[in-house]
C-alpha cells in the first residue's frame, strides 16, 4: 500500500481539490435537513407560507451547489485514480523491461502480464472508491452525529444503537464468510485447471476411455466450488435484509421516541424530520466504510503484487563509464573459467555452469551440444548479459562484457531464440526491428538468405503483409526463417542460433545453411543444437554435460576421445556413419 | 448498489430472443422456486412500502395532539394509538425482512444449483463432442465458456431477476401509495422522474461509449504488454526497450484518456442520483409545506412522501443497470447453449463385440476419409496387418501421419470403407471397448495434476502400486523417479519445470505398459528431448513393440527399415505401401526420400521430420 501512496504524491494537489469539494458536498448534505426542520417548525406549523418558500429556495440552491461540487470531486477523483494507474503501469512496464531472465522466470510471463494490466485496474477502481468514501463518509458520519446531538441529544442513542448493530452485523458476517470467500478463488483455479487438463488431454482421455474418471474429477472440483459458493452466498443473503431492517426499525424508533419527547415539549416536530434524515446519513456513512473494508483487501493484494514487481531486486548492473568497442570489432568470444548459478537458486542447487572455458573465433562455427538442462541456453544468456556470471568472465575481443555498454554489445550480436518471436505489425516492420534504418535492399537480401523471399513474395501484400500477434498467421518454419532474416538485417559480428532450425524441413534447412555460410564468412557463429547431424561439420564442438565441459574439438576428435559425445552420436547416427566420422 | 455498468457491454448476443427462450426452458424445472422467490420479493416490497405511510400516521397523530394542545382544546397526544401503529410497523418490517431473507437464500441456492448443473453438463458434453470440434477451436475459447460465461450467467441471472421483480413492485407500490396520499404531490414529484430517467440515460449512454473505448484501449495495451513480455529476450537483445516503451506509453496515454472519462462517469452516477433525489425532496418539502398549511394534506403524509420519493429513484436506476447487465447475461447464455447444442459423436452400438483376448489383426478395407467430407484425403485405402507386425507410417511434416492413427481409434468417423480388428468391424464395438484394445503414446505428452503414481496408473485404475512400479521399471523411469523429491508421490503440474519433456514421455510410456494393450500406437518424434532420455525412450519402445501389433509414426531409419509394412504418406494420402526393399525397388517417393539422404550426406534425423 505504501508504494501506492508514493505514486499518489504527484497528485496531492488534485486529491486536495477532491477532498475540499467532497468536504463541501458533505457539509451541504448535512445542512439540508435543518432547513427542512425550519420549514416544518417555522413554516408549516405556524402557517407561514413565505418561510416555506424562502427555506425551500435555499434548499434548492444547496442541492444545485452540491451537484456541482460532486461533479468536481468526481472529476478530480477520476483524474487522480486513472493518473496513478497510468504512472504505475508505466513504472511497472519499464521495470519489467529491464528485468533479467531470472526475474522473468521467477514471476512467470503470464503473472507479469496480469500484474501490469488487471492488478493495476483493480487498484484504480479501489482508489476511486476509496478517495470518495474515505473522505465523504467520515465527514457525513461525524458531522451527522454532531448535528444530531445539537438537535436532540436525547435521541442520539438510537443512532448509536443502529450503527453499532449494523457494524457488528457486518463484522460478524465478515468473519464468517471471508475465510471461505478467499477460498473461492482457489477453487475456481482448481476447476479451471481440471477443465484445461481435460481439454489438452482430450485425445488421451478418449484413448484410455477415462471419461468417467475425468467426470468424477471435474465433479469434485465443481462440487467443492458449488458448496463454498453456497455458503458464501447464503451468508451474503443476510446483508440487505439486515440493513433494511435496522434502517426501518431505526426510523420507527426515531418517530416514536421523538413523539414522546415532542409531547413532553423537549423538541420540536421539525426536529424529528431532521433527525430522521441525519439518522439515514450516518448509518449509510458507516455502511459505506464497512463495505469499503470488505472490498479493499482485494485491492491490497493487487497492490502487493505490483509492489513485488517494483521492488524486485536483480537485473544486470551497468557500468557508468563503459569502455567503447574497437572500430574494427572482430567478434571473438571467450569464456574464461565461467561459473554461473541463478540468483535465486537454493543453497543446495548445483551451478548451472561450472568452470567453463572455450572460445569462439570469427569466421568459424562453434557448436554447443548436450542434453536439456546441461546449460546450453545459459551460455547464450551470458553472452547477451541477460545474466551475469557468478565466477570467471565472458570476453569479446578481449574486453570483459561487464565493461561494455549494453547497447553496444547487443548491436554486435544477432540472436535467434529457440522460440521464434515476431511482433504485431508487418513483415517489413519485423525485419526493421533489427535496424530501423536498414535499406530495402538489406531487407530483401536478408529474406533471400533466410529462405523467406519466396513465401513473402507469394503473399498478396508481400513485405507489407500483416503479422498477427505472436506471428500466429505464419507457420512455425516461416516464423523461424523470418526471425533469422531479422537477425541478418542487423549485420552483426556475432550470431547466436539457439536450436533455430528445428521447424524447417530438410531441403530448406540445407539451403539455409549454405546461404548462411556464404553470408557470414567473417562472423563468429555459435549454434546450439540437439542433433549431431546439424553440427557435425562445425569448426569446433563444445559438449556440455550437467554444466561442465565434457569435451571440445571437431566431430572426429570428439568421437575418439569424448564418451558423452560418443553416446549421443551412437544414439542418433547409424554405426556406419559413426565409423565414417572416425 | 452496483454502479459498474461497463462490463459486458461490448459483448452482444446474436439472437437474444431465441436465447431468452432457451434460458426460460432451461430454468423451467425450477419454476416453483422462481414463483416462491417472486412472491417473497413482492411481499417484502409491499410490506416495506406500507411502512412510511403508517409512520406518517404517527406523526399526524402527534401533530394533531400538539396543535390541539396549542389551541387549548386539551386533546392530548393519543399514545396508545401511536404505540399500536408503531408496534404494527415493527412487525411489518420484521416480516418484510424475513421475506427478503427467504427470497435471497432461495435465489442463491438456485443460482448455485443452476451453475453446478450447467458446469456438469458442459463437462459431460466435452467428452461427447467429436474430436474435430476441438481441431477448429482454441482451448481458451472452450474454457471461457465453462468458467467466465457460466459465471456471468449465474451471477447476473439470480441478482437481476430478483432485482427486476423488486424494482418493479417497489415502483408500482410506491406510486400507488404516493397517489393515495396526494395527487398534486405525486404530480409534482413525477416531474422529477422524467428528469432522472433522462439524466440516467444520458449518463449510461456516455459511459457506454467511454467504457467500450476504455476496453478497446486496454485491449491494445494488453496486446503490447503480452507481446513485449513474451518476447522479453528478443526485445532486450535487439535493444528494443526504448521502442517498446514508446509504444507502451502511447497506448497507456490513450487508455488514460478514455479511462478517466469512464471513471468520471462512474463517479458521478451516485451524486446525480442524490441530486435528483434531493430535488424531489426539496420540491415535496416546499409543496408539501404549502399544502399542509392549506390543510390539503397532513404533515405525516408529507413525511411519508419524502420517504417515498427517496425510495423511488433508486429502483429506477437499478432497472437501468440490471437491463444493461441482462445483455451480458444473454450473450453469455447464448455461448453456453451454443456449446451444449453442438452435434455429438454418433451413439455407440448397443451390443459391443467385446472379447477377453484379441489377436491384433488389423484390416483396412477401402477406407475413405476426409476431415471435411468435401475434401477427401484418404481415397480407397486397403491394407492387411497381421498380429505382431510393425507398421511404420512415414512422410514429411503435415502429411497426415496421425490421421491413420486417429482413424484406428475411431476419433473420427470414416466416410467409406471399414476398419476391422480381428475380423470385427470397429464400429461394432463401443468406442470405449475399441479403445481398450489400443495403447497410445503421442508426441505431446499429457500429464495431469496428480502424483506420478496416479499419472502412470491413469487408464488402469485398478493397478496396484507394485504393478505401477513394475511398469515404471519397464519404462526405465524407476530410477529417476526415486531420485525426485517425494518419489512416486511427487505431484506433477502443468509447468512441472523440474521434469523434462522426455521424462514426461517416459511416464506416458509406463502408462501404456501398465495397460498392456494388444495393439500399440507410438509417435517417435522426439524433437526437443535431450539425447540421453531419448536413448532410454528408444530402448523402451523397442522392448514394448516386441510381439505386439504396432503402428509407429516413424522418424528413425532403423525403425523404418525393420518395419513389416511401411505406409508412405504425402498430403494426407497414403501414396505407397510395402516393406523397405519393395519400396526402394519401385523407385517412388520413398526411394527418393531415402536416396536424397545419402547423396546429400544428411543423416536420417533430418530426413523425415
Amino acid at each position: 500500500m505504501s508504494k501506492i501512496f508514493e505514486f499518489m504524491k504527484p497528485y496531492s494537489g488534485m486529491i486536495l481539490c477532491a477532498a475540499l469539494l467532497l468536504f463541501t458536498e458533505a457539509i451541504l448534505a448535512l445542512i439540508l435537513p435543518s432547513y427542512m426542520a425550519n420549514i416544518v417548525n417555522d413554516g408549516v406549523l405556524p402557517g407561514h407560507i413565505s418561510v416555506i418558500w424562502r427555506n425551500g429556495l435555499i434548499m434548492l440552491l444547496i442541492t444545485l451547489l452540491s451537484v456541482f461540487t460532486a461533479l468536481g470531486a468526481g472529476f478530480f477523483t477520476a483524474r487522480t485514480a486513472t493518473g496513478v494507474a497510468n504512472d504505475l503501469r508505466e513504472a511497472v512496464f519499464k521495470k519489467i523491461l529491464r528485468f533479467s531472465s531470472a526475474e522473468v522466470n521467477r514471476f512467470s510471463t503470464s503473472s507479469l502480464i496480469t500484474r501490469t494490466t488487471n492488478d493495476i485496474m483493480q487498484v484504480q477502481s479501489a482508489l476511486t472508491m476509496a478517495i470518495r468514501q474515505f473522505i465523504y463518509a467520515p465527514i457525513i458520519g461525524i458531522g451527522g452525529i454532531i448535528r444530531a446531538l445539537e438537535r436532540s441529544p436525547s435521541m442520539t442513542w438510537i443512532i448509536a444503537l443502529a450503527t453499532i448493530t449494523m457494524v457488528g452485523a457486518m463484522v460478524i458476517l465478515f468473519f464468517v464468510a471471508f475465510p471461505k470467500y478467499k477460498l473461492i478463488q482457489v477453487l475456481i483455479d482448481r476447476l479451471n485447471l481440471v477443465s484445461r487438463e481435460n481439454l489438452s488431454g482430450i485425445l488421451v482421455v478418449r484413448a484410455f476411455s477415462t471419461q468417467s474418471f475425468e467426470k468424477k474429477r471435474f465433479d469434485k472440483a465443481n462440487k467443492d466450488l458449488a458448496d463454498t459458493n453456497l455458503f458464501v452466498d447464503q451468508a451474503f443473503s443476510f446483508i440487505m435484509p439486515t440493513i433494511m431492517l435496522i434502517l426501518n426499525i431505526t426510523t420507527a424508533l426515531i418517530v416514536w421516541v421523538g413523539a414522546r419527547q415532542v409531547s413532553a415539549f423537549q423538541i420540536d416536530i421539525g426536529d424529528i424530520f431532521a433527525f430522521l434524515q441525519y439518522g439515514l446519513l450516518i448509518i449509510f456513512a458507516f455502511l459505506m466504510v464497512a463495505i469499503m473494508l470488505v472490498i479493499l483487501p482485494r485491492a491490497v493484494v493487487s497492490a502487493e503484487r505490483i509492489k513485488e514487481v517494483l521492488e524486485a531486486e536483480g537485473g544486470v548492473p551497468y557500468k557508468n563509464k563503459p569502455l567503447p568497442l574497437p572500430d574494427d570489432f572482430k567478434g571473438e568470444i571467450e569464456f574464461k573459467n565461467v561459473s554461473f548459478r541463478y540468483p535465486d537458486a537454493l543453497e543446495s542447487d548445483d551451478n548451472v555452469l561450472n568452470d567453463i572455458s572455450f572460445s569462439a573465433k570469427p569466421g568459424e562455427t562453434t557448436a554447443i551440444i548436450g542434453s536439456t538442462g546441461s546449460g546450453k541456453t545459459s551460455v547464450f544468456k551470458l553472452i547477451l548479459r541477460f545474466f551475469d556470471v557468478t565466477g570467471g568472465a565472458v570476453l569479446v575481443d578481449g574486453i570483459d562484457i561487464r565493461d561494455i555498454h549494453k547497447e553496444d554489445l547487443h548491436n554486435k550480436v544477432g540472436y535467434i531464440s529457440q522460440k521464434a518471436v515476431l511482433f504485431t505489425g508487418t513483415i517489413r516492420s519485423n525485419l526493421l526491428y533489427a535496424d530501423k534504418n536498414a535499406a530495402d535492399e538489406t531487407l530483401y537480401d536478408a529474406a533471400e538468405t533466410a529462405q523467406s523471399a519466396d513465401f513473402i513474395k507469394e503473399k498478396e501484400d508481400g513485405y507489407e503483409s500483416n503479422v498477427a500477434q505472436g506471428g500466429s498467421n505464419f507457420s512455425g518454419g516461416q516464423r523461424q526463417r523470418l526471425s533469422i532474416a531479422r537477425a541478418l538485417v542487423k549485420k552483426a559480428q556475432i550470431y547466436l542460433f539457439d536450436d533455430s532450425f528445428s521447424a524447417l524441413d530438410l531441403k530448406t534447412d540445407a539451403l539455409l545453411r549454405q546461404a548462411l555460410k556464404k553470408k557470414m564468412k567473417d562472423c563468429t557463429i555459435v549454434i546450439i543444437a540437439q542433433r549431431i547431424s546439424s553440427i557435425m561439420d562445425a569448426d569446433k564442438i563444445v559438449v556440455l554435460d550437467n554444466g561442465n565441459i565434457a569435451g571440445q574439438g571437431t566431430h572426429s576428435e570428439l568421437l575418439k576421445n569424448c564418451e558423452v559425445y560418443k553416446e549421443i552420436a551412437s544414439s542418433q547416427l547409424s554405426d556406419e556413419e559413426v565409423n565414417n566420422g572416425l | 448498489m452496483d454502479f459498474e455498468m461497463g462490463e459486458g457491454l461490448a459483448k452482444q448476443a446474436k439472437d437474444p430472443k431465441q436465447t431468452v427462450k432457451k434460458l426460460i426452458i432451461y430454468l423451467s424445472p425450477h419454476k416453483a422456486a422462481f414463483i416462491v422467490v417472486f412472491l417473497f420479493a413482492m411481499f417484502s416490497t409491499v410490506f416495506s412500502v406500507i411502512g412510511p405511510r403508517l409512520l406518517g400516521r404517527v406523526t399526524t397523530a402527534l401533530v394533531d395532539g400538539v396543535v390541539a394542545h396549542w389551541l387549548g382544546t386539551g386533546l392530548l397526544t393519543n399514545f396508545p394509538y401511536m404505540m399500536r401503529i408503531t408496534g404494527w410497523l415493527i412487525g411489518l418490517y420484521i416480516i418484510s425482512a424475513l421475506c427478503h431473507l427467504a427470497q435471497e437464500i432461495i435465489i442463491s441456492r438456485l443460482s448455485v444449483k443452476v451453475t453446478y448443473k450447467l458446469r456438469t453438463e458442459i463437462s459431460e458434453k466435452m467428452h461427447r463432442l467429436p474430436i474435430n470440434y476441438y481441431d477448429t477451436r482454441s482451448h481458451g475459447e472452450v474454457l471461457s465458456r465453462i468458467t467466465n460465461d457460466v459465471d456471468t450467467m449465474s451471477q447476473t441471472l439470480s441478482t437481476n431477476l430478483t432485482q427486476l421483480v423488486t424494482s418493479v413492485t417497489t415502483i408500482i407500490g410506491v406510486l400507488v401509495m404516493m397517489i393515495s396520499i396526494s395527487i398534486v404531490l405525486t404530480a409534482a414529484s413525477l416531474v422529477v422522474i422524467p428528469l432522472s430517467m433522462w439524466l440516467m440515460m444520458a449518463v449510461l449512454k456516455r459511459s457506454h461509449v467511454y467504457f467500450s473505448e476504455q476496453q478497446e484501449a486496454l485491449g491494445t495495451l494488453s496486446g503490447i504488454v503480452e507481446e513485449t513480455y513474451s518476447g522479453h529476450d528478443i526485445v532486450r537483445a535487439y535493444n528494443g526497450e526504448i521502442r517498446a516503451e514508446e509504444k507502451f506509453i502511447e497506448a497507456n496515454k490513450k487508455l488514460r484518456q478514455s479511462a478517466w472519462k469512464a471513471d468520471f462517469m462512474t463517479n458521478i452516477v451516485e451524486p446525480i442520483f442524490n441530486f435528483v433525489g434531493n430535488l424531489g425532496y426539496v420540491l415535496v418539502c416546499i409543496l408539501g409545506g404549502y399544502l399542509v398549511v392549506r390543510r390539503a394534506v397532513t404533515i405525516g403524509d408529507v413525511q411519508a412522501f419524502i420517504q417515498y420519493i427517496q425510495t423511488f429513484t433508486q429502483p429506477l436506476a437499478e432497472l437501468g443497470v440490471a437491463s444493461n447487465q441482462m445483455q451480458a447475461t444473454i450473450a453469455a447464455a447464448e455461448r453456453v447453449f451454443e456449446f451444449l447444442e453442438e452435434e455429438e459423436d454418433s451413439p455407440d452400438v448397443e451390443k459391443s463385440f467385446k472379447k477377453d483376448h484379441y489377436e491384433g489383426n488389423v484390416s483396412f478395407q477401402n477406407v475413405r476419409f476426409g476431415y471435411n467430407p468435401d475434401k477427401i484425403i484418404l481415397n480407397d485405402f486397403s491394407a492387411e496387418i497381421s498380429a505382431g507386425q510393425t507398421v511404420a507410417i512415414v512422410g514429411p511434416t503435415g502429411a497426415g501421419k496421425t490421421t491413420v492413427v486417429k482413424l484406428l481409434m475411431r476419433f473420427y468417423e470414416l466416410n467409406g470403407g471399414k476398419i476391422l480388428i480381428d475380423g470385427v468391424d470397429a464400429t461394432d464395438f463401443t468406442r470405449g471397448d475399441l479403445r481398450d484394445i489400443f495403447g497410445m503414446v503421442l508426441q505431446d505428452t499429457w500429464i495431469y495434476n496428480a502424483t506420478i503414481m496416479e499419472n502412470i496408473r491413469y487408464g488402469s485404475p485398478n493397478a496396484t502400486d507394485e504393478e505401477v512400479i513394475a511398469a515404471a521399471k519397464a519404462a526405465h523411469c524407476h530410477n529417476f523417479i526415486r531420485a525426485l523429491p517425494g518419489g512416486y508421490n511427487m505431484v506433477l503440474n502443468e509447468e512441472a519445470s523440474n521434469i523434462s519433456q522426455g521424462q514426461k514421455q517416459l511416464f506416458t510410456i509406463a502408462r501404456v505398459i501398465l495397460k498392456n494393450p494388444t495393439i500399440l500406437i507410438l509417435d517417435e518424434a522426439t524433437s526437443s528431448i535431450d539425447t540421453r532420455t531419448e536413448i532410454l525412450i528408444q530402448k523402451t519402445m523397442k522392448e514394448i513393440m516386441q510381439n505386439r501389433t504396432s503402428f509407429v509414426i516413424a522418424h528413425r531409419l532403423s525403425t523404418i527399415r525393420n518395419a513389416d509394412v511401411i505406409l508412405v504418406m504425402k498430403d494426407g494420402d497414403i501414396i505407397e505401401k510395402g516393406n523397405h526393399n519393395e519400396l526402394l525397388e519401385c523407385g517412388g517417393f520413398y526411394a527418393d526420400l531415402y536416396n536424397s539422404q545419402f547423396s546429400e550426406g544428411i543423416t536420417e534425423e533430418g530426413m523425415i521430420s
